[in-house]
C-alpha cells in the first residue's frame, strides 16, 4: 500500500485499519473521459423515459405488440446501458479486496461440534431407547405408505393397455370421418388414414391403408390373404418413437416417419430400410367384403408402437 | 425521514449488525462472470412473464371450436389450451410480445446456464470447495431443460404434441419401471385420459420453478458462502477476493445488465417470431408435420435418437427399446458424469485436494481443457444431428448420406477436436504474452526516419499498470484535504475529476 500514498492508523477495534488518501488510484474513475461517459449515460437515461412513457401511451392507445415491445426494449436497454456504464465508467475503479476464510475448520471447532451433538443426543435417545426405535418404525411406515396415494391414484396400472388396440376381427376400415371405406375409397397410389369404427381418431388404432397395385400382395410367408387386390394396411404408429408415419414415398413404395427419419419398406411388410426404428410396422391383415368394403381379418398379431419392457414375444 | 425508517427496522432487524460487509461483498471484474448473471436475471423474466401468461392460459385438453381473430383457423375444432394460446396472443393487449418474449427468455435461460457451466468447467471452478455447488448447478441445468420441455409443451399444438407423443414413448421405454411411470402420469396407454396438459402445466408453473427457486437460493448462498473465485492476477491470492464492491459499483453495473438482458428479450419478443402455433395447427395423434425441430435444448437429444443405429435389446418375455439408449441412458450417463467430475479429476490427477479459489486459464490444464472440448464437440454433433432432414433437403443431400456422417462424425469429431485443443493449449503456453491485457503502445517516427515504441501515457483506467487492491474491510479513506479525519469505508467517491 505505501506506494499509493497511504499511512496506517489504528482503529478502535484494535485491528490495523489502513488510512488511504481519496487521491489513490483506486478511488478514480475507470474512464478516461469521464465527462463523455457522463453526458451518454443522461441522454440515454432521457431516451429511456421517452421510451417508457411512449409504452404507456400506445399500449392505452392499443399499438401493435411489436411496436410495444420495440419501446420496451428501447426503453430497457437505454436504462441498462446507461446504470451499467455509470458503474462501470463513473465509480471508483479499484481494485479492491476483501479477505476469503478458508472453508476448512480446526480440528478443535469440528470435536466441539461433533461431541456436542453426539452427547447430547447420545443422553437424549439413550435414556428413551424404546421411544428412539418406535418412532423410527411410525417414520418408515409413513414414509412409504405416503406414496401410495402419491403414484397410485396417478394413473391406471399399464396391464395389457400396451399390447392391444380396439382393432377387432372384422372391424370396418374407417375414415377420420366415420365413413367406412369401400375398395372404391384408395386409388392405386393412394394413401388413406383410417380407424377402427369405435375409436376414430385413436393414436393407438390409427392405420395406414394403401392400394400400391391392384393385384394381391404377399410380404411375407403367411401373410398370402392379408392384402387382398393389393390393399394393404399397416399400423402408422412408428416402432421407434411412437410417431405417425405420415410420409408415403410413391416411387420407391416407402414409408417414411418425420420425426427421426425411419423409413419402412412396404412390399417387405414395411421393414424398417433406414433410420434408427428397429422392428416393421405391424401389418393389419384386410378382407374386402361382399359389398366392397375393407375389413379387418383379425387384430394386429402383436403390439404397435415403440417397445416397452414387458413387450417380449420376439427374439 | 429515511433516517426514521432505518432506524425502525434497524432496531427491529439488526441491520447495521453485517449489513456494511454485505455492502463491500467483491465481484470480480472479469466479464465471463456475467454469464451466470444473464442466467439468474433471463429465469426473472421468465417469472414475470409467466405471471402474465397464467391469468390468460387455460390448460385443458376440452376441444372447443375456436372463433376468434385468426381467421385461417376459424370455426375448427381445437383445445382449450390451443384456443386460449392464440386468445392471449391475439386478444390480449401485449399479449403476443410476452408470450414471446417468454419463449426466448428461456432459450436464453437454458443456453446461459450452458455457458455458464462451460466457463466454471474450463476455469476449474468447480474444484474444492465448490463442487456442492456445481453439483446443484448441474441439477438446474436438468430442472431448466425439463421445464422448458414442459413450457413449450403447453399449447397443444401439432409440433409440440409430437413432443409429447415422443415423451411417452422415452418413458415407457424404461426397463421394469417405464409403463408404469407412462400410464401413471398421462392416466392410461398414450394420449391418456385427457389430464397431461393440466399436469404438465402444474408442474411447469408451480413445482419445477420452485424447486429451481431453491436450488437458485442455494447456489447462490454458497456463493456467498465461498466467495468468488478469480483469476490470478495482480494481487489475487487464494485468501482473497480483488474486484468491486457489491455496493456501489456492481450494484449499478449488475442493474444495468438485468435491464440489458431484459431488453434484449424484449427485442427478440417484438420483433422475432418464436413458436407460431397457429401455423402448425392443433395437435391430433394421427397428424404430423415434416422438418419440425424442439427447441434448442433439446436438440442433442433429438440428434441422438436420429443417429442411434436401429438396436434393441431382447430376451424372453422383456426388451430394452431402442430409445432407451439415446434418450435416457445417454443423458444420465451425461449428467451423472457432470455431477462426478470434480471428484474424478481429483482421483484421476492424484492432485492435492487443497482448496482452490484461484481459477485456472484453460491453456495450463491441457489435458482438462482438451477433454472439455472433445465431449462437447460430441454434443455439438448430436445438436446439429437433429437437423438431418433440413440439411439433406437444403443441400440436396441424400439422407442417408447426412445421417451417416453425422453418425461417424459424431465419433471422429472429438477424437479430432481432442488432439488439436491439446496442441492449441501447449502451444499458447509457450507463447509469451499471449492471450494477456495488452498495453497501449505507440509508434513513433523519428526526423531520421528511423521507429520506436514507446508506452503509452497513463490515463485512469489505463490497464497497463494496476494499483494493488485495497482491502475494503480495513480502509479509510482520508478527505482530500488529507486532513485529521478518516472517514470509513470507500463511500467517499471524490467527483473532482478534470477531463
Amino acid at each position: 500500500m505505501s506506494e499509493n500514498g497511504s499511512e496506517h492508523a489504528p482503529s478502535e477495534t484494535g485491528e490495523e485499519r489502513i488510512a488511504v488518501s481519496a487521491d489513490s488510484s483506486q478511488f478514480q474513475v475507470a474512464a478516461r473521459h469521464p465527462r463523455r461517459v457522463e453526458k451518454s449515460a443522461f441522454v440515454l437515461f432521457l431516451v429511456s423515459v421517452a421510451a417508457f412513457a411512449a409504452f404507456g401511451a400506445t399500449y392505452v392507445l392499443g399499438a401493435s405488440d411489436m411496436v410495444l415491445g420495440v419501446l420496451l426494449a428501447v426503453g430497457m436497454l437505454g436504462f441498462g446501458v446507461a446504470l451499467a456504464s455509470w458503474g462501470k465508467y463513473l465509480m471508483p475503479r479499484g481494485p479492491f479486496e476483501e479477505y476469503r476464510a478458508p472453508m476448512r475448520t480446526t480440528e478443535e471447532q469440528k470435536k466441539l461440534l461433533v461431541s456436542d451433538f453426539a452427547s447430547r443426543g447420545k443422553v437424549a435417545i439413550e435414556r428413551r431407547g424404546f421411544l428412539a426405535k418406535v418412532m423410527g418404525v411410525a417414520g418408515a411406515v409413513f414414509g412409504v405408505v405416503a406414496l401410495f396415494p402419491l403414484i397410485r391414484s396417478l394413473g391406471p396400472k399399464p396391464g395389457k393397455t400396451l399390447d392391444t388396440t380396439p382393432w377387432k376381427k372384422g372391424s370396418y376400415l374407417t375414415d377420420i370421418n366415420g365413413r367406412r371405406l369401400t375398395v372404391a375409397d384408395v386409388n392405386v397410389g393412394g394413401f388413406v388414414t383410417c380407424f377402427p369404427e369405435d375409436d376414430i381418431g385413436g393414436a393407438m388404432s390409427q392405420t395406414v391403408l394403401l392400394h400400391p397395385q391392384t393385384t394381391d400382395i404377399v410380404t411375407r410367408v403367411g401373410r398370402e390373404t392379408w392384402a387382398p387386390q393389393g390393399y394393404i394396411a399397416f399400423s402408422k404408429v412408428c416402432t421407434h418413437a411412437g410417431c405417425p408415419v405420415g410420409l408415403y414415398e410413391q416411387a420407391t413404395e416407402q414409408l417414411l416417419c418425420p420425426c427421426h427419419q425411419s423409413l419402412f419398406d412396404i412390399y417387405s411388410g414395411c421393414e424398417p430400410v433406414f433410420g434408427p426404428a428397429p422392428r416393421p410396422l405391424p401389418q393389419l391383415p384386410l378382407y374386402i367384403d361382399s359389398k366392397g368394403y375393407l375389413r379387418a381379418q383379425a387384430p394386429y398379431n402383436e403390439p404397435v408402437g415403440p417397445g416397452f419392457w414387458t413387450r417380449g414375444g420376439e427374439l | 425521514m429515511i433516517d426514521r425508517l432505518f432506524n425502525w427496522a434497524d432496531d427491529r432487524l439488526a441491520l447495521s449488525r453485517g449489513g456494511r460487509h454485505l455492502l463491500n461483498k467483491i465481484f470480480p471484474d472479469h466479464w465471463s462472470f456475467m454469464l451466470g448473471e444473464i442466467a439468474l436475471y433471463s429465469f426473472i423474466i421468465l417469472l414475470v412473464t409467466g405471471v402474465f401468461l397464467s391469468l390468460y392460459f387455460v390448460p385443458s385438453e376440452h376441444m372447443t371450436v375456436y372463433h376468434g381473430p385468426y381467421l385461417p383457423i376459424d370455426g375448427t375444432k381445437v383445445s382449450e389450451a390451443f384456443a386460449s394460446t392464440l386468445r392471449l396472443s391475439f386478444s390480449v393487449r401485449g399479449g403476443l410480445l410476452v408470450r414471446q418474449m417468454h419463449h426466448w427468455a428461456a432459450n436464453i435461460f437454458v443456453g446461459s446456464i450452458v455457458v455458464h457451466l462451460l466457463r466454471v468447467f474450463f476455469t476449474g471452478a468447480f474444484r474444492r470447495p465448490r463442487e456442492i455447488n456445481w453439483i446443484i448447478g448441474a441439477n438446474l441445468l436438468i430442472l431448466a431443460i425439463f421445464n422448458g420441455f414442459l413450457g413449450y409443451s403447453l399449447p397443444d399444438d401439432l409440433v409440440s404434441g409430437t413432443g409429447i407423443r415422443i415423451a411417452f414413448s422415452i418413458l415407457e421405454s424404461i426397463p421394469i419401471v417405464g409403463t408404469y411411470l407412462a400410464t401413471f402420469l398421462f392416466g392410461g396407454q398414450f394420449p391418456g385420459s385427457g389430464i397431461i396438459i393440466p399436469r404438465f402445466f402444474i408442474i411447469h408453473v408451480l413445482i419445477l420453478p420452485l424447486l429451481i427457486l431453491g436450488l437458485l437460493g442455494a447456489h447462490l448462498g454458497l456463493l456467498v458462502r465461498h466467495k468468488h473465485t478469480q483469476f490470478p492476477g495482480p494481487g489475487a491470492r487464494e485468501d482473497n477476493v480483488v474486484g468491486s464492491p457489491l455496493w456501489p459499483v456492481f450494484a449499478a453495473k449488475t442493474t444495468g445488465f438485468l435491464f440489458l438482458v431484459a431488453g434484449v428479450s424484449a427485442l427478440l419478443g417484438a420483433t422475432t417470431q418464436i413458436n407460431p402455433i397457429w401455423l402448425y395447427g392443433q395437435y391430433f395423434p394421427w397428424k404430423v408435420s415434416y422438418a419440425v425441430q424442439p427447441d434448442w435444448y433439446m436438440g442433442w437429444l433429438d440428434g441422438a435418437l436420429r443417429v442411434m443405429p436401429s438396436w434393441e435389446i431382447h430376451f424372453p418375455g422383456h426388451m430394452i427399446p431402442n430409445a432407451f439408449f439415446p434418450a435416457i441412458l445417454l443423458p444420465g450417463i451425461t449428467f451423472t458424469a457432470i455431477m462426478l467430475w470434480p471428484f474424478l479429476e481429483a482421483k484421476l490427477t492424484g492432485e492435492d485436494r487443497r482448496e482452490h479459489h484461484l481459477l485456472d486459464r484453460p491453456r495450463d490444464r491441457p489435458v482438462r481443457t482438451a477433454l472439455g472440448a472433445a465431449i462437447f464437440a460430441f454434443y455439438f454433433v448430436l445438436f446439429g444431428a437433429s437437423a438431418t432432414d433440413v440439411l439433406a433437403n437444403y443441400l440436396s443431400l441424400s439422407l442417408n448420406f447426412v445421417l451417416w456422417s453425422f453418425r461417424i462424425a459424431c465419433i471422429v469429431v472429438p477424437l479430432i477436436v481432442y488432439p488439436v485443443t491439446y496442441k492449441i493449449c501447449k502451444e499458447l503456453q509457450e507463447t509469451p504474452g499471449a492471450g494477456k491485457r495488452k498495453v497501449h503502445n505507440i509508434v513513433v517516427r523519428d526526423a531520421e526516419g528511423g521507429y520506436h515504441t514507446i508506452p503509452a501515457e497513463e490515463y485512469p483506467g489505463f490497464v497497463g499498470e494496476e494499483a494493488p487492491p485495497l482491502d475494503v474491510d480495513r480502509i479509510d479513506v482520508l478527505t482530500p484535504a488529507g486532513a485529521s479525519e478518516p472517514t470509513p469505508g470507500i463511500y467517499r467517491i471524490p467527483r473532482d475529476y478534470t477531463d
